[in-house]
């Protein structure tokens, strides 16, 4: 049985690095808002699934048939998704929280908001794609993205695998990048710590949040997109899960911090997948994979407890 | 927006009536700022002297009144937008970007400039100016001491070049001898050229560096004039100088 285990470990923890990698870039779009506004987005979730349904459908309606190689196909359909995403993340903000934050809302105003947007959007998604058949989306199947490339003789990787693998960690790169290098991620770490001082420097701060969750968004698309790529399919309702995981993710890291949602995300995805594998063998099958959520959870939380802060918190970072 | 040069005063406030909510705190305060001054409003706790400041930066609207530079109305532009008139703020409690460092706090101060070159080279003026900032480069800037912390709230305020620099309680909670630098500070910024708006309890200190004062209190200003008639002012000296200290001056 260990030399069974053995030979699983690779291809267990490089599925539980691709679930872990789309986490993390769900968490950022968490992260990022949380970081600027103080706010948890819970929207958020339901933005990561407009973003797959759209790029589906940009499949099935604007790509099938054109004969573009799949990858380019993805490409397209992630760009497109992403944008989607990153534009009601956009529009949501500027319907539902700003209204609020300019009025001076108490805090748990647009928390409450966000929840409502979320349910707004399930539903209304689900009305949309029903008019025109199955809200049901299954993701367009390519057998180029199910072929395997054999590393060894026990460790085969998919090329939906490598694919997922390398966009998602160009985008997290590229997002890493943009918040610690660039003037833009200057000014929305600035508006984070402190707005009207901010302000004070010639930022509009109002931009810079309306940027952050075009940002967030774009990355909760893309992650969209991904996800039903690895699972096979996307519904106005299973945002809400990863979502949420997502968002244990960002907690987990340290809520706020970008290198913690990457941390934070590729931790849970590794352990819900290693745990779901692995736990059903060690208990002949007494305990099944789908207890793997409450054991992942039970460690997350002892985690939290010695870490309150999240693994890279601000409280264990403020002096360098 | 650039600001012509004309024959009235640099900075014109008029009959400024401010709030908080319900509460006023500004009860219609004129006063004026010449180019090239240093003007100086003094005042107790809760007199309105940061008030004042917020409103001259737009982090406040008055409810009515006028802010002229230069002769232009100002008091509607954004206040994110009022720093490209030339007016920049050190407000009260420095408010350093804690978690950024001190070059990125510099950074931050020429956030309006896009030539990299430009902001490199004044963030290189500034660390000529506080050569202790430069050892602290990469230190985040919450980990400075109070009076690194005014230095930099400082440099990152003459980072745009401004042509009027609003300094809020620069000397608080400093020991003497930092507030005497402070002090050399502002005035060799006010020498290279740039009007200086600055509110100070530390009346006496700043009677002597500044051309001209007001007195606030209660959201009025009920005195004003040149800073040594100011200082030596009976009433001025009972009430923010103190008898003893003030009949040394
Ligand atoms: N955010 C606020 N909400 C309500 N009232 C405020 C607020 N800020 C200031 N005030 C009130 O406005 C008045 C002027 O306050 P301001 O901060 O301008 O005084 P100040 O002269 O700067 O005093 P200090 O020397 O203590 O800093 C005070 O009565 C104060 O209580
Ligand atoms: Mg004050």
């Amino acid at each position: 049985m260990l030399t069974d285990m053995l030979l699983l470990l690779p291809t267990t923890l490089i599925d539980g690095l691709v679930l872990g990698l789309i986490y993390a870039s769900i968490a950022l779009g968490y992260t990022m808002v949380y970081g600027v506004l103080g706010l948890i987005n819970f929207a958020h979730s339901e933005v990561f699934m407009v973003g797959a349904i759209v790029a589906i459908e940009v499949l099935i309606y604007g790509l099938a048939g054109t004969g573009l190689h799949p990858l380019i196909q993805l490409v397209v359909a992630i760009a497109v998704g992403g944008l989607a995403a990153g534009f009601l993340a956009v529009a949501i903000e500027r319907v539902a929280y700003r209204p609020l934050r300019v009025r001076n809302a108490p805090r748990l105003v647009p928390l409450i908001t966000t929840i409502g947007v979320s349910l707004f959007l399930q539903d209304s998604v689900r009305f949309v794609e029903s008019l025109f058949g199955q809200f049901i989306r299954p993701f367009p199947s390519f057998p180029f993205f199910n072929r395997q490339i054999v590393l060894s003789e026990t460790v085969f990787i998919s090329n939906r695998t490598l694919a997922i693998i390398v966009l998602a960690v160009t985008l997290l790169a590229g997002l890493y990048y943009m918040v610690h290098r660039t003037r833009l991620g200057k000014a929305m770490r600035a508006v984070a710590l402190d707005q009207k001082t901010s302000q004070l420097m010639g930022i509009n701060v109002n931009k810079v949040i309306a940027t952050t969750f075009f940002i967030g968004g774009v990355a909760g698309g893309v992650a969209g997109v991904l996800y039903a790529l690895q699972f096979g399919r996307m519904d106005p309702f299973s945002g809400f899960i990863p979502g949420i995981k997502a968002f244990t993710a960002a907690v987990l890291g340290g809520i706020g911090s970008v290198e913690g949602a990457v941390l934070g995300g590729v931790l849970l995805g590794i352990l819900e997948v290693v745990l779901g594998t692995y736990i059903p063998m060690w208990t002949n099958n007494a305990i099944g994979t789908e207890y793997k959520d409450i054991i992942a959870f039970s460690i997350l939380i002892l985690i939290l407890i010695f870490r309150p802060n999240g693994l890279v918190g601000r409280a264990y970072a403020e002096k360098v | 927006m650039t600001i012509e040069t004309t024959k009235g005063p640099l900075l014109e406030v008029r009959d400024l009536h401010v709030y908080y909510g319900h509460v006023q705190a500004l009860k219609g305060i004129s006063f004026h700022v010449n180019e090239g001054e240093i003007v100086t409003l003094i005042g107790g706790n809760g007199a309105g002297k940061t008030t004042t400041l917020h409103t001259l930066s737009k982090l406040l609207t008055p409810r009515s009144g006028e802010i002229l530079l230069g002769g232009q109305p100002i008091h509607k532009i954004d206040a994110d937008e009022i720093v490209r008139t030339g007016i920049t703020h050190v407000p009260e409690g420095r408010r350093i970007f804690s978690r950024l460092t001190v070059r990125e706090n510099l950074e931050i101060g020429a956030y309006l400039l896009t030539s990299k070159t430009e902001i490199t080279r004044r963030i290189e003026a500034s660390f000529e100016l506080f050569p202790r900032l430069r050892e602290r480069e990469r230190q985040y800037g919450g980990t400075l001491s109070g009076g690194e912390q005014q230095m930099l709230a400082i440099a990152r305020a003459l980072m745009l070049d401004p042509r009027i620099i609003l300094l809020d309680e620069p000397s608080m909670g400093l020991s003497p001898l930092f507030v005497e630098k402070i002090f050399e500070i502002i005035q060799s910024v006010n020498k290279s050229g740039k009007t200086v708006v600055l509110v100070e309890q530390n009346a006496l200190m700043a009677l002597e560096i500044a051309h001209r004062g007001y007195v606030l209190q209660s959201g009025h200003v009920v005195m004003g004039g040149d800073a040594d008639l100011l200082a030596k002012d009976p009433s001025v000296q009972s009430a923010y100088l103190g008898g003893e200290i003030a009949a040394a001056l």
